[in-house]
C-alpha cells in the first residue's frame, strides 16, 4: 500500500490525539480532590517505588497518568525547573502556573512537531494559604491546559470516575471523607465491571497539607492510611492519625517535615 | 540558557541522568554557582572587604545511642576588619531534616554555599524519593568546598562544619573540612572559626559522655561564651537587644532550633555563675580551666564584653 501524498492537518491531529488517548487509557486512573486543609491525590498503584504522585516544590505537587518513562521525564524536568527558579530568584517566586505553562508548551510542541505525541496527562497542584487560593491545573497530551476547581480525574475510566465524584464531592470535606470517596471512585470501575474495594496496600496516596510550615507534600501509607480509610472514624480522629506517618519506611515521610 | 524550541523546557531539563542539582547547575547555568558568582576580575592578591562569620561549635550527646544526637551552635557576629558588620547574622542552618551546617569564613559566599547545599540535598530527595546517607551528604559538601578553592586562594575562604544524625547508626556525627575540600570526621566535639581555639578548649573541659540534650545546649552556649570572651570577632550573648546564639539540635526526630526563651535562661545561668553574684560555683560544669583562672569573677563588664567595638 502506498503512503498518501496529502494528509489534512485535521486528520493528522486527530490520528495523533487518538493514539495518545489510547495510550493514556491503558493506565490506572488518578483522582485529585480538594479538601478542607489541602489537596489529596490517590491512585491504585501496587508499586512502592515507582510513583505517579510526587513532590515538585514546597507547595507544589505533580500527578500523572500514561507512559511511565514519559511522565517521569517531565517530573524530573519540573523539579529542575522549580529548583532552578527558586535558587535564581526566591522560593516564593515558584508557582504552579509557571510550571503548568512550561509543561503545556513542552507537550504542545511535541504534539505538533514530533512524530509521536507524549502519552501522558498531568495535574500540577499548588496549595494556598486558604482553599480559595488553591490552584489545580490539568494538562493534556496536546498541551491544552484547564484550570480546574475542586476535583480532577485522569486516566482510562475518567468519565465514570468523574461522575461518582461530582455527585458526592463538595468543598470543605475532611481528609478522611475525601480519601474514602476517592477510593470508592477508583474501585467503581468501567462499564459492566463489578465495583471493587481496593485495599490500602494497593493505593498510592499523598496530600498537599496547607497546615504544614514549608514543604506541604506528604505521603500517607501503612497504618495511617488504613486508619483514615476505616469506616466510622470521625474526620477529626482520622486527621490526627494521618499525622503519624509510621508506615512509610522510604524516608520521605518524616523527611519532608522541614523545621 | 539555550532552548532548542522556544517556550519549551530546555533540553538540559529533560535529559535523564543526574540526581544532583549541582551537576545540573554546572552544566546548564554555571554562572549561578557561588564560586563563579563572586569571582569577577579582581587582581590576584587583593582581598575585597567582606563580612566574616566566625565561631561555630558542635558536639554529640547520648552515649547509649538511645536519645542521642548532635548540637550545633554559632554566635551572631559578622565582622569586617575591626568593625562589627552585623549583630544578628545566622551561621547555623538546617541542611535537611536530619543535618545541620554551620559556616565560618567569608559570609557572602558561605551563605550562598549553604543555600546551594540545602537545595542539593532536597533535589536529590525529590528526584530519588529517598534520603542521601549522612556520609553522602558530607561528601557532597566536600565537593562544593573544593570548587570554591580558587576563591579561597584569593582570601575568600569558607570553612563549614557539618553535623547530623546518622539514621543507619542511630547516633550524631560531626564532620569538619579544610579549604581544599578535605573531609575529617570528628569525635565528640569540634569548633571552627577565629574563636575556635578558645571554644575548643572550653569544650574539652565541659564535654562528657553522659551529657543529655539540655546539658549539651548549655555546654555549646558556654563554649561560645568563652570564645567571645577572648576573640574580638566572636559575639557574646546580647541581653540588651535580646540576641542569643543560634543553637540547633538534631536527633532521630529531626532538626530543631532551640527557642530563644530556653537560651535566655541558659545564658542567664552562665552569667550568674561567672559573675559570682548568683548561684555559688559548684560542680564540673562551672569549672573552666582555660577561660577562668582560679575562682575569681573574670567578667565584670557583663556578657557583651567579648568585642573591642562595644
Amino acid at each position: 500500500m502506498n503512503m498518501p501524498f496529502y494528509v489534512s492537518p485535521e486528520q493528522l491531529m486527530k490520528d495523533r490525539a487518538d493514539f495518545a488517548r489510547k495510550g493514556i487509557a491503558r493506565g490506572r486512573s488518578v483522582v485529585v480532590l480538594a479538601y478542607e486543609d489541602g489537596i489529596a491525590f490517590a491512585t491504585e498503584n501496587p508499586s512502592r517505588a515507582l510513583h505517579k504522585i510526587s513532590e515538585i516544590y514546597d507547595r507544589i505537587a505533580f500527578a500523572a497518568v500514561g507512559k511511565y518513562n514519559e511522565f517521569e521525564n517531565l517530573r524530573v524536568a519540573g523539579v529542575r525547573y522549580a529548583d532552578l527558579r527558586g535558587y535564581s530568584y526566591d522560593r516564593t517566586d515558584v508557582n504552579a502556573r509557571g510550571l503548568a505553562n512550561a509543561y503545556a508548551q513542552t507537550l504542545g510542541t511535541v504534539f505538533t512537531t514530533e512524530s509521536k505525541p507524549l502519552e501522558v496527562e498531568l495535574v500540577v497542584a499548588e496549595v494556598g494559604r486558604t482553599a480559595a487560593q488553591d490552584q489545580l491545573y490539568r494538562i493534556s497530551y496536546d498541551g491544552s491546559v484547564a484550570d480546574e476547581q475542586g476535583v480532577v480525574v485522569m486516566g482510562g475510566q475518567a468519565d465514570q470516575l468523574g461522575r461518582v465524584l461530582q455527585d458526592a464531592w463538595e468543598p470543605g470535606l475532611g481528609l478522611a471523607d475525601v480519601l474514602r470517596l476517592a477510593v470508592r471512585a477508583l474501585g467503581a470501575g468501567g462499564d459492566g465491571e463489578e465495583a471493587r474495594t481496593i485495599p490500602a496496600t494497593q493505593l498510592e496516596v499523598a496530600v498537599l497539607d496547607r497546615t504544614r510550615p514549608r514543604r506541604a507534600f506528604r505521603r500517607i501509607s501503612g497504618s495511617a492510611l488504613e486508619d483514615l480509610l476505616a469506616d466510622g472514624d470521625g474526620p477529626t480522629a482520622a486527621a490526627d492519625a494521618a499525622t503519624d506517618d509510621a508506615g512509610d519506611t522510604t524516608g520521605d515521610g518524616p523527611a519532608t517535615d522541614e523545621g | 540558557m539555550s532552548t532548542d524550541q522556544p517556550g519549551r523546557l530546555p533540553d538540559a531539563f529533560t535529559t535523564p541522568g543526574s540526581s544532583s542539582f549541582l551537576d545540573f547547575l554546572s552544566g546548564h547555568a554555571p554562572d549561578l554557582l557561588p564560586s563563579r558568582r563572586a569571582s569577577g576580575h579582581a587582581p590576584a592578591g587583593v582581598v575585597p572587604d567582606a563580612p566574616h562569620a566566625t565561631t561555630i561549635v558542635a558536639l554529640t550527646f547520648g552515649a547509649e545511642g538511645v536519645a542521642g544526637g548532635v548540637v550545633m551552635a554559632g554566635d551572631r557576629r559578622a565582622t569586617m576588619g575591626s568593625m562589627i558588620a552585623n549583630r544578628e547574622i545566622e551561621k547555623v542552618f538546617p541542611a535537611d531534616e536530619f543535618s545541620a551546617v554551620g559556616i565560618a569564613g567569608t559570609a557572602g559566599i558561605a551563605v550562598e554555599l549553604v543555600r546551594l547545599f540545602q537545595l542539593e540535598l532536597e533535589h536529590y530527595e525529590k528526584i530519588e524519593g529517598s534520603l542521601l546517607s549522612l556520609d553522602g551528604k558530607a561528601n557532597r559538601l566536600s565537593t562544593m568546598i573544593r570548587q570554591n578553592l580558587g576563591l579561597a586562594m584569593q582570601g575568600l575562604a569558607v570553612v563549614p562544619l557539618f553535623a547530623g544524625f546518622d539514621l543507619d547508626r542511630g547516633s550524631g556525627r560531626i564532620f569538619s573540612y579544610d579549604v581544599t575540600g578535605g573531609r575529617y570526621e570528628e569525635r565528640a566535639y569540634h569548633s571552627v572559626g577565629s574563636g575556635s581555639v578558645f571554644a575548643r578548649s572550653s569544650l574539652k573541659k565541659l564535654w562528657r559522655t553522659e551529657l543529655d540534650r539540655a546539658g549539651s545546649v548549655r555546654v555549646a552556649v558556654e563554649s561560645l561564651y568563652d570564645a567571645a570572651d577572648d576573640d574580638s570577632a566572636t559575639g557574646g550573648p546580647d541581653p540588651v537587644r535580646r540576641i542569643w546564639p543560634v543553637v540547633a539540635v538534631v536527633t532521630r526526630d529531626g532538626y530543631e532550633r532551640v527557642p530563644d526563651d530556653e537560651l535566655a535562661a541558659v545564658v542567664e545561668q552562665i552569667v550568674a555563675e561567672r559573675s559570682g553574684t548568683g548561684v555559688p560555683r559548684r560542680g564540673p560544669a562551672a569549672t573552666n580551666a582555660e577561660a577562668v583562672p582560679h575562682d575569681q569573677p573574670h567578667d565584670l563588664q557583663g556578657p557583651t564584653s567579648g568585642g573591642d567595638a562595644e
